[in-house]
């Protein structure tokens, strides 16, 4: 028994609880997969690929570009850290586009005809939405800012020394996989 | 939320046979033969096949277990919501309600769909649609959380972890295909592989599967980081002060953190806004009247005046191909019981229908897509009244068919039909049925799926 469990590498219950994932799975998969088998697999995969290799990657990219752009372009950054009141609008937004892009780009061709409403709205309410929430985060940064402004003498000490604990961490890294 | 993408001194790969003393390689310590090594060398690719590549400070067993937790909750509601929705068709009494007729074992809770509460549909849809989009940057949040786990090195530790890795794919392939499938339904953009129906709900056992399985092999890992690690005492950290866990909880816990742009509590407020953002902008649909309007992202959320046909609908009568000859003066309606034979048909023009004791009742239209029309007044003819009619007084089931060119067909349980507020209706908020609503006749019925109140009715067949 020992010598099983140390060559499976877990513990039975483990595999007891895969086995009986992969029977129910494999019950429901083969009542689905033989109506069409090429046209599930391509999207079973493609969910997979789509989210893991592709739309994440993009907004990785998406945002190191944004931190790295400005942090090197702009060297006198203000003393209030500014990157969530861009990330949080900008995501935000995007989201809203993932969920409903089909509405918004008007891909749904059959809508106007189902439904008796117009495909057009849904662009603008977008727009809209994304403009209300780049205004909110502008406001509560600038809200932020004059705070900050305001207690200026210890707001600076706290910056130089979150400047010094971001070297700290630096060194740390080269230690790590010296 | 970034990752390493930059470069950094611990990108750099080492000569492949002198790894570095601080390692430990977390596999046990046996020589692979050479092929293996060859193939699946000890060290890692450069790339995201090093741990050294992941690079942000919040990554680690508590974030990820914290939106576990909410989608372990979340899911099972979908999950319920989503199982009764399935049962509200009513697929055991077969034929052309059954789209699934291979279901099996699938169906073995199945159960008379009740018609009272006449809410209970719009409630179970409004929560399955609504809290399903709510959940979508609580998902992402939580794959992003665990994206270094698929560049795991080495790809394949052992038997076990072999299996759990087939079980992952699973349960991220069924998790998207199902939110897909579900957003782009409601959307009505049907570029899936066949019909929704199908897909979604086979596609839902398939990824509840794997989803309760990560679940028992994770949960112990779950409770103990959340027992451990201070649920709340993290809550209170700020960005500045927000710090990686400590290098023994697990690969998730980056080797070269970079400094922290948004906190945890910060990245939960994030995930979670979106939530709420995407509830806001899509609630109205469901629950109507005034609040329509704040739907603004939603497909049923527009105004649509306020005449007493100006509600909702899912299908015109041009789309459904509907011949206004059919519906006209000529129109009448085929009644028979299955049970007394074809020559017990006879047919009632509109004039014998509208003669017949009417009956009022307020309900709503809900559709399996979350959206609901909100109570509309009918005014028609009890659908058991037309069963006592027919022949068939203790009636158990009754097909109704339209002029419908697809679809537009259902068979009706005996709750359906005896409820005294299920109707075969003329009249809608004090106006003769429009068209697009259904004109000559339609069938009406508290709390049953939207598709199940058949418009432009021309036959019912009763049965025991």
């Amino acid at each position: 028994m020992r010598r099983i469990t140390r060559w499976y590498g877990a513990n039975p219950l483990h595999l007891l609880a895969l086995l009986a994932c992969f029977a129910l799975a494999g019950y429901a998969a083969a009542q689905l997969v033989p109506s069409r088998p090429l046209g599930i697999a391509v999207w079973f995969i493609g969910a997979v690929i789509g989210h893991d290799l592709v739309l994440m990657p993009l907004y990785s990219i998406a945002d190191w570009s944004v931190l790295a752009a400005v942090r090197h372009r702009a060297p006198n950054q203000p003393d209030v850290p500014w990157i969530n009141y861009l990330r949080v609008p900008a995501g935000l937004s995007a989201l809203l586009m993932l969920v409903w892009f089909p509405l918004i780009l008007r891909l749904t061709t059959r809508y106007q005809k189902s439904t008796n409403l117009s495909p057009d709205p849904f662009l603008w309410h977008w727009l809209a939405v994304t403009g209300a929430l780049f205004l909110v985060s502008a406001v509560a940064y600038a809200v932020r800012l004059r705070a900050a402004r305001r207690a200026a003498p210890p707001r600076q000490r706290s910056r130089r020394s979150q400047r010094e604990h971001q070297e700290n961490n630096g060194e740390n890294n080269g230690r790590a996989t010296a | 939320m970034v990752d390493g993408e930059e470069p950094g001194p611990a990108d750099k790969p080492g000569p492949a046979d002198k790894p570095g003393p601080a390692q430990k390689p977390p596999w046990p310590k046996r020589r692979p033969d050479r092929l293996v090594r060859l193939l699946m060398p000890e060290e890692p690719p450069p790339g995201p096949f090093r741990r050294s590549f992941w690079r942000s400070p919040v990554r680690g067993p508590w974030l990820t277990s914290v939106l576990g937790l909410v989608l372990l909750g979340g899911i099972t509601i979908l999950f319920v919501t989503g199982l009764l929705s399935y049962a509200s068709y009513n697929p055991d009494l077969g034929g052309i309600n059954d789209y699934t007729p291979g279901k099996g074992w699938l169906g073995f809770y199945l159960f008379s769909w009740p018609t009272d509460p006449d809410w209970l549909y719009r409630v179970n849809q409004g929560v399955h649609v609504t809290l399903g989009l709510a959940l979508v940057p609580i998902l992402l949040a939580k794959l992003w959380s665990v994206l270094p786990k698929l560049f795991e090195w080495p790809p394949l530790r052992n038997p076990a972890h072999a299996l759990e890795r087939i079980s992952l794919f699973l349960l991220v392939g069924g998790a998207v295909f199902e939110f897909a499938t579900g957003i782009l339904n409601i959307q009505q953009w049907y570029i899936f592989p066949g019909s929704f129906y199908t897909l979604h709900f086979y596609g839902g056992w398939v990824f509840i599967a794997a989803f309760v399985a990560h679940t028992c092999l994770k949960a112990p890992t779950a409770v103990r980081t959340l027992r451990h690690g201070g649920l709340l005492r993290e809550l209170r950290v700020d960005t500045a002060h927000t710090v990686p866990e400590s290098a023994d909880a697990g690969s998730l816990v980056p080797t070269a953190p970079a400094a922290p742009t948004i906190s945890r509590r910060g990245v939960l407020g994030f995930a979670g806004a979106g939530a709420l953002l995407l509830v806001a902008l899509s609630i109205g649909q469901s629950i109507g009247g005034p609040l329509r309007r704040t739907a603004l992202l939603a497909p049923h959320g527009q105004d649509t005046g306020s005449g007493p046909e100006d509600f909702q609908i899912n299908v015109t009568a041009a789309e459904a191909g509907i011949n206004p000859e059919d519906t006209a003066d000529g129109w009448r309606l085929t009644l028979t019981s299955a049970g007394s034979g074809a020559a017990a048909a006879f047919t009632l023009t509109r004039a014998q229908l509208l003669a017949m004791p009417q009956h009022t009742t307020s309900l709503a239209i809900n559709c399996v897509e979350g959206w609901s029309t909100g109570n509309q007044t009918w005014t028609g003819v009890r659908l058991r009244d037309l069963a006592r009619l027919s022949g068939a007084e203790n009636a158990a089931i009754v097909l109704v068919q339209s002029l419908q060119q697809h679809g537009g067909h259902a068979i009706l349980s005996a709750g359906q039909i005896m409820n005294p507020d299920s109707l075969l209706a003329f009249r809608v908020n004090g106006a003769e049925l429009s068209a697009d609503h259904g004109y000559p006749a339609r069938v009406i019925l508290p709390g049953s799926p939207g598709v199940h109140n058949i418009k432009w009715v021309t036959k019912m067949t009763f049965g025991s």
